[in-house]
């Protein structure tokens, strides 16, 4: 790993004690060299939104996928005695109509709407960077790509979002199963529908990096394009790439809740945060807290995700960092 | 500029031809049968000749042949015949919807003042709220009004319609009652008072959509203005002696809106889009609301039709943003 850290360049505008350290005194070297994510993570500390958001949502990641080691209670076994239950010991977030546990419920729901969230931006990430690292970096298929970048931009998303909803929803259930061939889908749905920002902003840094001398230099030696895109260009992206990740998570999130409130998401006996805020609904006026808690849970990954974000695309722009 | 309007036109009929394209063999692939609901007791030959009826029968190519023609051959024809009262369209073949076997596109044109009322309302009022915002924001930059400005885009951005919607009926309507949760589509405005209640029941459908444009336009007017503060012809202008009011009002504003204005046309399309959620939240009838019917309904026709009108409205609007674009900025010229 050094390795890499050393081939990213610094763009030269840390100062320069840091960069070189020999520039201090040849005898009285205190500090050893500091790379790229030093500087990163020193910046980034610095924003306190960031900061607060990285905890929150490393706290709710935690909670949904370790929260059922301790929260044994299973959300989907139904109690009538114990239904429409409010706040309490026994039931933290209190129970639904059937009496099911809500805080088990909610757990179970994050933990598919964040897996959701994550596989499709990681799904979006990886189609984004192809299709702008392939087109920066070859002239020739940039035309073409560009033009399906903007032909996908041009599309209706939500609309088409719910057309695959609608139709392949039954011969995928067929193929793997109700949960699994749903998850499948809409991974595969929000992934095909989102890439391309991400693809436009690569595109942008690649066709800048391409023109910089370590590219030249690289070409000189004889490094062979695949080789030249794995260790010269990815590294150098990286940081667009892991801006539009934290977005992508938020924008994925977000979907999955939407399809599931409009009743094309995941099956009804299967908790999700949208799927819960959606059956809340039918008692809004009884129990408004059923519907507050699901969404709530929805917005602060969201906002979070989005401060994270933030907080990145300040730390990883090196002309902002160290001010 | 002309000759770049009328490329980007010409242009922009094959990439409407292909996503209609896209479209119609995307829904081909639909499982659905809209013969479903006839009763069982119908001999399948019955059947069939229905489905015949409905077209159903002809090969992929001569069925999206017919949907081109009537679309955009017949209709604009229906159009003309309403307008000027003449009769072209006697006896032709429209796009008929599968759920009420009538045209798609009277009912399209039935839905669409609801659409346009909410929508269009919470459009401009979103952005005559955005625009001082982001003013203020930059000339101000990290005072406490930006950085509660940052925080309420933020939350714009992140609490998404379903939620905030449900969060405003919980408050105004069930615990407050101070405005009614479902919009009342059939709502004659006749009188002062008849105009009260239309506004009473608007007000919160406009306010969830409000937020989300408001957090959007006042980030980029932000950003605008905070790249053209710096400029030096702002010091110019501070240096021959011009008020604050003047060179922030007159030249740093009419230079900072000219990607804000693009951006506000580029939003249009988007909010039609995403207004089919705040549609079905407070049960206004509109036309997102009409895609979410004929999607659970089944109604391929319909579907068809109004995705093809989003995706129409979007490639329209990116084509005004740019021509705009180069009307407002001298330094862009596109030939």
């Amino acid at each position: 790993m050094t390795d890499r850290d050393r081939l990213v360049p610094d763009e030269g505008l840390t100062p320069a004690s840091e960069a070189l350290p020999g520039a201090a005194g040849p005898l009285k070297i205190d500090k050893p060299p500091r790379g790229q994510w030093a500087d990163v993570w020193d910046q980034f500390k610095h924003h306190k939104g960031a900061m607060a958001g990285g905890i929150i949502f490393l706290v709710i990641v935690l909670t949904v996928f370790l929260g059922p080691l301790f929260w044994t209670l299973d959300p989907t076994l139904p109690n009538i005695r114990d239904r429409n239950q409010g706040m309490s010991l026994a039931h933290p977030f209190g129970t639904d109509q059937l009496g099911r546990d809500m805080f088990a419920r909610m757990m179970a729901g994050g933990r598919t709407s964040v897996a959701v969230g994550i596989a499709a931006m990681l799904l979006a990430l990886f189609l984004g960077s192809f299709v702008g690292v392939v087109a920066g970096f070859f002239k020739k298929l940039d035309s073409p790509l560009m033009r399906l970048t903007d032909l996908f931009l041009a599309l209706p998303l939500l609309p088409l979002l719910l057309v695959m909803m609608l139709l392949f929803r039954e011969p995928l259930n067929a193929t793997f199963g109700t949960e699994q061939g749903i998850f499948i889908l809409i991974v595969c749905a929000i992934g095909v529908t989102s890439w391309m920002p991400t693809a436009r902003i690569v595109r942008g840094d690649v066709l800048a990096l391409k023109e910089r001398e370590f590219v030249l230099a690289a070409r000189s030696i004889g490094t062979t394009n695949a080789k030249m895109i794995t260790r010269h260009i990815l590294p150098n992206v990286l940081s667009p790439i892991m801006v539009s990740a934290t977005l992508g998570i938020a924008n994925a999130i977000i979907t999955e809740s939407a399809l599931s409130f409009l009743g094309l998401g995941f099956p009804p006996d299967f908790p999700t945060w949208g799927r819960l805020l959606f059956d809340a609904t039918d008692y809004l006026q009884q129990y408004p807290s059923r519907v507050f808690w699901p969404g709530m849970a929805i917005s602060l990954t969201v906002l979070s995700v989005n401060y994270l974000g933030d907080g990145l695309r300040d730390a990883l722009d090196p002309r902002i960092r160290g001010r | 500029m002309l000759t770049f309007t009328i490329r980007r036109l010409v242009l922009a009929i094959p990439t409407l031809l292909f996503i209609s394209l896209v479209i119609f063999l995307l829904l081909e692939l639909a499982p659905g049968d809209p013969m479903a609901q006839v009763p069982l007791t119908v001999p399948p030959e019955v059947k069939q000749q229905m489905r015949e009826a409905l077209g159903l029968g002809e090969p992929i190519p001569v069925r999206y042949w017919k949907w081109i023609v009537q679309f955009f051959w017949i209709e604009p024809q229906v159009l003309i015949d309403n307008v000027f009262g003449t009769n072209l369209t006697e006896g032709k073949l429209r796009v008929i919807s599968w759920q009420t076997r009538s045209p798609v596109m009277d009912i399209v044109v039935q839905r669409i003042p609801q659409t346009l009322w909410v929508v269009g309302t919470a459009y401009v009022v979103a952005t005559l709220i955005a625009i001082p915002i982001g003013i203020y924001s930059a000339y101000r930059q990290y005072s406490w009004f930006d950085q509660a400005g940052t925080f309420v885009s933020m939350i714009g951005f992140s609490v998404p319609p379903f939620f905030s919607g449900v969060l405003v009926i919980v408050i105004f309507s069930v615990q407050l009652g101070w405005f009614p949760s479902i919009y009342d589509t059939t709502h004659v405005v006749n009188s002062w008072e008849s105009f009260v209640e239309q506004l009473r029941q608007m007000i919160m459908p406009v306010m969830v959509l409000a937020l989300q444009i408001t957090a959007q336009t006042s980030r980029f007017m932000r950003a605008s203005m905070l790249d053209n503060l710096n400029q030096d012809y702002v010091r110019t202008a501070r240096a021959k002696g011009l008020g604050e009011y003047a060179v922030v009002m007159v030249h740093v504003l009419r230079n900072s809106m000219i990607p804000v204005v693009t951006v506000i046309a580029l939003g249009v399309p988007a909010i039609f889009g995403g207004a089919i959620i705040t549609e079905q939240v407070f049960k206004v009838n509109g036309i997102g609301q009409l895609l979410i019917t004929a999607i659970q309904a089944n109604d391929l026709p319909m579907v068809q039709t109004l995705t093809f009108i989003f995706a129409a409205l979007i490639v329209i609007f990116n084509l005004i943003a740019d021509v705009l674009y180069g009307i407002l900025d001298p330094r862009i010229r596109y030939d």
